[in-house]
């Protein structure tokens, strides 16, 4: 597939979601974060040296069709259900960055059956701190330029003039705001059903933190890994909350090397 | 012609100019509560003289701010719905998509209505973006849910024979059966607050009340939303009682004096813009449309006078706010003339919202503010006057 071309409309479970397909062979569902895709596109690239990517706008986010009634990342899990049969996806690693990783945590308490691997970066969705005390940077009462300052070991890989952006990318932040206000304002960036379910991930599961995370501390990650039956914590050098955005090259060979470590039989179960 | 006195019930003490935001996140230890008695004795004295001279009342509420130290509309809503005599208590209003629980409302309401003796016009509103930081619920899909908490609300108030259950998209209730049944039948008068033409032409629909506030010349226009709206629904034209204004009154027996309550009033346009940047801005709030403008370039909120000039609503002069009906400045003459100019020019009001108290105001100017128009200037409202310049 030719690098330049963008992401392409496709029908998943009746609705119109745009979705990013690069590379060739063994699939892998990359889950963007809720500041969307834009900063994701090197990560992508780089893994699509190797494997097959498939990166869909979540329902909601940039230019991919909210369905009627959707309003949870349990429904949201359910869409991915939905699009991984419909995709016929096999033996799949399913990678999910931030609130991204909250919905790759949710499909993965749901189903083993397509499932190879589960990567978390920086993942979001579960509680476990105490309960006058969100665990996580509220982005809605933090101005855009200090949550920027924490969210990131340097800013400038996200960072962009806003004037010059064309009307379609401003459309597409806008749209990842509100969606992310759907999906995530209160209980802020969890489910509180969740973290009695990370135990039915039965998948093997590597967790990568940045170690300058200042929006979800590397100590949340730590409870979110020790969560997991059979997960792993890295941690990735000089990255804050998006490591996939400032280190790709070092993610995406743990990605691959970790999707490919263990080639699982069909029906193999630990 | 009938006007409403209104306070929002302010802690200035709290307006220290090193507090860059005087909502969401101003601590409460800046609050003295002996002061804030005080205060609250004060505005509860003030709406009972309103009372006593013939002005109707309007309370409204804020949360986890300096600038309207009233919560809970309720409150204040009970006690003079027991304490006064005959005036009609205008809660505008009830921030309804914010609230959990709608029939809890109703129940507020119904009460309120009872011991005043059927005097409660219920104002139910949006609220305004900043009230959203503070909700358990986000502003994503807020109208729709406004809607289905104000269909519930006005069906418990006009059920009465025996329970119904509410399986709504926002809410879900068992046995509604809300008492004590309403004073006014079928329920008390409704009123919204609207700026959108499609808003607006909801609540055209239904024949509430439309409030606008601090809406200056741009009224007119929104106004005749609304009378386009009847006109399409092959309606007669709206009476004037079908709109409300809210502007701010400085009023004295001279202008000197009209002038410095002026500037002590104009303290709250200054200090109610005063919001922390994330709080002014809720995702949801505004369409995708105007996010995608707000993300490019923050604007500020600015109004027109007569003669087209922009006028900042938080910081323009004296003199331009007047010029642009938001305030009212002057001897009980100077008031008489602006506001009826500016009622011709909007093609009529029913009702005004008179923000009477504000700011660092004491409580002897207010007396004398609520004296003076309720004395020399309703009275002269009220007569009839040519006949105003009616909407094409």
């Amino acid at each position: 597939m030719d690098s330049a071309e963008g992401p392409a409309t496709e029908k998943i479970a009746g609705a119109n979601i745009e979705i990013l397909r690069r590379g060739k062979g063994r699939p892998v569902l990359f889950l963007h974060p809720h500041i969307g895709l834009h900063g994701s596109e090197r990560f992508i690239e780089l893994l699509a040296r190797e494997v097959q990517v498939i990166a869909p706008s979540h329902p909601g986010f940039g230019h991919s069709e909210l369905p009627k009634g959707m309003s949870t990342v349990d429904d949201m899990s359910y869409f991915y259900l939905d699009l991984i049969e419909s995709l016929d996806l096999r033996d799949l690693v399913v990678v999910g960055a931030s609130f991204g990783g909250w919905i790759a945590a949710e499909i993965a308490t749901k189903t083993h059956e397509r499932l190879s691997r589960l990567v978390l970066i920086g993942a979001v969705g579960a509680k476990f701190g105490e309960r006058d005390k969100s665990d996580l940077l509220d982005i809605f009462a933090t101005p855009r330029s200090r949550w920027e300052e924490l969210s990131f070991r340097d800013p400038s890989v996200w960072l962009r003039d806003y004037e010059s952006l064309p009307e379609e990318e401003l459309t597409a932040m806008a749209r990842n705001r509100e969606a992310t206000a759907l999906f995530a304002w209160n209980p802020y960036m969890y489910n509180p059903k969740l973290r009695a379910r990370l135990h039915r991930i039965r998948v093997p599961a590597l967790v990568l933190w940045g170690a300058h995370d200042g929006f979800a501390p590397i100590t949340y990650g730590r409870d979110y890994c020790a969560a997991i039956p059979d997960a792993k914590f890295e941690e990735i050098a000089e990255a804050g909350h998006f490591p996939h955005m400032e280190q790709p090259e070092a993610v995406a060979r743990r990605v691959i090397e970790f999707g490919s470590s263990r080639p699982r039989r069909r029906g193999d179960m630990r | 012609m009938r006007i409403y006195h209104f306070s929002e019930q302010p802690c200035p003490d709290a307006w220290a100019p090193e507090h860059k935001s005087l909502r969401v996140i101003l601590p409460s230890r800046n609050c003295d509560p002996r002061v804030m008695a005080e205060n609250y004795h004060h505005r509860l004295d003030e709406w009972m003289l309103a009372d006593e001279l013939g002005l109707d009342i309007m309370i409204n509420e804020h949360h986890a701010t300096a600038t309207c130290c009233c919560p809970v509309a309720a409150v204040p809503l009970a006690i003079l719905a027991r304490q006064t005599k005959r005036a009609r208590l205008l809660t505008l209003g009830y921030p309804i998509a914010n609230r959990l629980d709608p029939v809890r409302v109703a129940e507020e309401f119904a009460m309120i209505d009872v011991i005043s003796r059927g005097r409660l016009e219920m104002g139910l509103v949006r609220g305004v973006p900043y009230e959203v930081p503070l909700s358990v619920r986000s502003a994503v899909g807020q109208m729709d849910r406004f809607w289905e908490a104000h269909d519930l609300i006005i069906k418990a108030m006009t059920s009465i024979d025996g329970p119904f259950d509410w399986q709504g998209e926002h809410f879900q209730y068992r046995n509604v059966n809300v008492w004590p049944r309403v004073y006014q039948q079928p329920h008390p008068p409704v009123w919204i607050t609207g700026r959108s033409p499609q808003n607006i032409r909801e609540i055209a629909e239904r024949g509430y009340v439309l409030g606008t506030f601090l809406s200056g010349f741009q009224t007119r226009e929104l106004f005749d939303h609304y009378r386009k709206a009847c006109a399409d629904l092959g309606r007669p034209a709206p009476a004037p009682d079908r709109f409300s204004y809210l502007g701010i009154v400085a009023i004295a027996q001279d202008r000197k004096e009209a002038m410095r309550r002026a500037e002590v009033m104009v303290g709250y346009l200054r200090s109610s813009g005063r919001v922390a940047e994330p709080f002014g801005t809720p995702p949801g709030y505004f369409s995708v449309k105007d996010a995608a403008r707000m993300i490019k370039a923050r604007g500020k909120r600015t109004t027109t006078t007569r003669d087209g000039k922009a006028v900042d609503t938080h910081h323009g002069a004296i003199e331009d706010l007047v010029k642009a009906g938001i305030m009212f400045v002057g001897t009980p003459d100077d008031v008489y003339q602006q506001l009826s100019e500016f009622i011709d020019s909007i093609g009529g009001l029913g009702h005004f919202l008179m923000m009477g108290h504000a700011g660092h105001m004491t409580h002897e100017e207010a007396v004398d503010q609520i004296t003076l128009v309720a004395k020399e200037v309703l009275p002269r409202l009220q007569k009839p006057r040519p006949a105003t310049k009616q909407a094409a």
